[in-house]
């Protein structure tokens, strides 16, 4: 139950002056974490952005290969729909993957670090 | 039988079963008030209203993630939008699921790791904080009244679906009961009586959904390709009721309306002040990430099923009585669940009556997470930061945000009857082009631009909001359409219904445009601070 739990003890931690913001936001630890989020972040939003428009651009300009029938009465349209949902299933699946493998424990040494003062 | 008989057939089905009808929403009603009461009890400090404690765990809140963001809209407009248009209505399921990954890639972890209990922490976090945040609060504020008046007309539908009134009066009085439970269960239960409710409300909504696709499948013998023949055959065009088109296809401008939907929908979820704060109720950024998966996953399960919903109404139900019992389609879900179970049969009246309840515990759970979003903004953005300049105390942010959940449900109780026949799935998307035009933009510079400054902030969020509503107060939502707000007078000059595909690339135009220009030079110091913050969590409340 949510209400049971110890209340966070988070607020015992210092909070890191300026200065040691500053410094840790020029470590090469950091430059790296930030570099493996964005570098699999921002081309992976790009593409997913463009895979969709894509989708919306042919129901719009491509009816014909859109009414294509494959089997019974489901044609591509309805394919593509759900392979967009698909594809969000993956890629959600995929960061989450990258994550936990790449970017937590990096920033869980910085913030442990940060929070002890050391 | 003509379409007007078979409206008064549900009405009338409805009205035989009336006590069970009101019984099974009273119960809902009780339920929940009681949830309300008891985290109301536990709700003792700023931390507990805003954030409940923040100690959900990642399913709880993906859960209630789930129960805040599928409305009305999800559950009655798209149902509606696929009974009538068939494959066109489609697009909002798949807009609005794709648009998670906007907030889970780029959005959710840094806000919970640089916030603490509002959009508006993150907007003015390395901003000059008076301004930002009182143009954080206005955009909030205004975003989820758009949202609510979509809540409010999908209660109006329904509620003269089932007890068969039509009169403005009976319509009024229902949605100014649901004005009155909302503000009790903000008031009293802040954010965890409003977190429990979204997860009931969610479980519910999951519930009746699958039943209801079961045995739509059912009827078909599983078998998806003979529904969507019967669908296309039902529904009186043919093969075309299953490809694009049939919506927007007609004109070069309804094309691009398509387009324009289809953009507001991907980039508006992430801009959504209720449902991003939502992820302030988990311990940490790892939490908030699992809790998109959760949500992602619910959410797209819900989605796929709307195919049967929407098809399957198209299916068993002729495409006049679906307009003639409300011309969007709105009442499509509720009119399918009454058919699954026979029209003249107890079990149809039952089913009528339980899917009735699930839309009305939709509409009430999104409702109580918009007020909240709006109130806390108001209370912790402008109150406590602007007016007070950063002096009230807890308390006294927490006794101002309960005056700010009685002023927003008093204003949303005065819009409600004025979009009834609107498609309630429409007007959620213009919530969703606003929020993308205003804050998505200003969200992003801010958390990824080091040179992003207050100007820019300020530039893009008053840009993106002014234009995103102002084009929709000059298109045929709004008047000049038999089916607009105001169908009696015509003052649209601008053909689209949606106005995102020139709102959003102006509010991220503005953003840069607005910092190139300003004279300011960005806080460094400040950047780099939030930085650290938001990929570490370092120091995260």
């Amino acid at each position: 139950m949510a209400t049971d739990a110890p209340p966070p003890s988070k607020e015992q931690h210092k909070l890191p002056s300026p200065e040691e913001f500053a410094e840790v936001h020029e470590s090469a630890e950091f430059v790296e974490l930030r570099r493996s989020y964005r570098s699999f972040a921002f081309p992976l939003t790009i593409g997913f952005i463009a895979w969709y428009l894509l989708y919306v651009l042919l129901s719009n300009y491509a009816g014909g290969f859109m009414g294509t029938k494959l089997f019974g009465n489901i044609n591509v349209a309805l394919l593509l729909g759900v392979a967009q949902f698909v594809t969000t299933f993956l890629i959600a699946w995929w960061y989450s993957r990258h994550a936990a493998a790449k970017l937590d424990p990096k920033a869980e040494a910085i913030k442990t670090r940060m929070e002890s003062g050391a | 039988m003509s379409p007007v008989q078979h409206t008064f057939l549900a009405a009338n089905e409805a009205s035989e079963h009336r006590p069970l009808i009101i019984t099974l929403f009273a119960l809902f009603v009780l339920a929940t008030l009681g949830i309300t009461i008891w985290a109301g009890r536990q709700t003792k400090d700023a931390a507990d209203f805003y954030a409940g404690g923040r100690q959900f765990s990642a399913f709880q809140n993906g859960l209630a993630v789930s129960g805040d963001y599928m409305s009305a809209a999800s559950f009655l407009g798209i149902a509606g939008a696929i009974a009538l248009f068939g494959y066109d209505g489609f697009l909002y399921s798949i807009g609005f699921l794709v648009a998670w990954l906007v907030a889970l890639l780029l959005v959710a972890e840094p806000l919970r790791n640089s916030g603490r209990y509002t959009m508006g922490d993150v907007l003015a976090y390395r901003m000059r904080q008076r301004p930002v945040r009182t143009a954080a609060g206005t955009s909030t504020i205004v975003v989820s009244i758009f949202y609510l008046l979509a809540q409010m007309a999908g209660a109006g539908v329904l509620v003269s679906l089932l007890l068969g009134i039509t009169s403005d009066a009976g319509k009024i009085l229902i949605v100014a009961l649901v004005g009155l439970l909302m503000i009790v269960y903000v008031s009293i239960g802040g954010m965890k009586g409003t977190t429990w409710v979204q997860m009931v409300k969610a479980v519910l909504l999951i519930g009746g959904t699958i039943l209801i696709t079961f045995l739509v499948l059912l009827k078909f013998n599983f078998n998806i390709s003979d529904l969507l023949g019967q669908a296309a055959e039902n529904s009186g065009k043919g093969a075309a009721f299953l490809e694009p088109g049939l919506q927007y296809g007609a004109t070069g401008t309804s094309k691009l309306d398509f387009i324009s939907l289809g953009i507001a929908l991907v980039l508006g979820t992430a801009g959504l002040p209720h449902i991003l704060i939502r992820f302030y109720t988990v311990p940490d950024a790892k939490a908030a990430r699992k809790s998109v998966n959760w949500a992602i996953g619910i959410i797209g399960g819900f989605y796929l099923m709307t195919i049967a919903l929407g098809f399957g109404a198209a299916a068993l139900i002729s495409q006049d009585e679906i307009i003639a019992s409300n011309p969007s389609g709105n009442t499509a879900a509720p009119l399918l669940a009454l058919h699954l179970g026979g029209v003249d049969s107890t079990w149809g009246a039952i089913l009528l009556a339980t899917i009735s309840a699930v839309a009305f515990a939709t509409i009430l759970a999104v409702v109580a997470g918009l007020t909240l979003a709006s109130s806390s903004s108001f209370a912790h953005d402008i109150y406590a930061n602007v007016i007070r300049k950063g002096k009230a105390s807890g308390a006294e942010e927490v006794r101002a945000a309960r005056w700010a959940t009685v002023a927003i449900g008093v204003v949303s109780i005065g819009l409600g009857a004025l979009a009834r026949d609107l498609n309630v799935a429409g007007l959620v998307a213009l919530a969703f082009a606003v929020a993308a035009s205003a804050n998505l933009p200003t969200i992003l510079y801010s958390l990824f631009w080091k040179r992003f400054t207050t100007q820019g902030a300020l530039w893009s969020i008053y840009g993106g909001l002014i234009v995103a509503v102002g084009l929709v107060l000059f298109s045929p939502v709004v008047s000049g359409d038999p089916k607009a707000m105001f169908p009696e007078v015509d003052f649209a000059w601008f053909p689209l219904k949606n106005p995102g595909i020139i709102s959003i690339p102006f509010g991220f135009l503005m953003g840069w445009l607005g910092t190139v220009l300003s004279k300011e030079e960005p806080d460094a110091k400040k950047y780099a601070e939030l930085e650290v913050r938001s990929l570490t969590g370092t120091g995260a409340h």
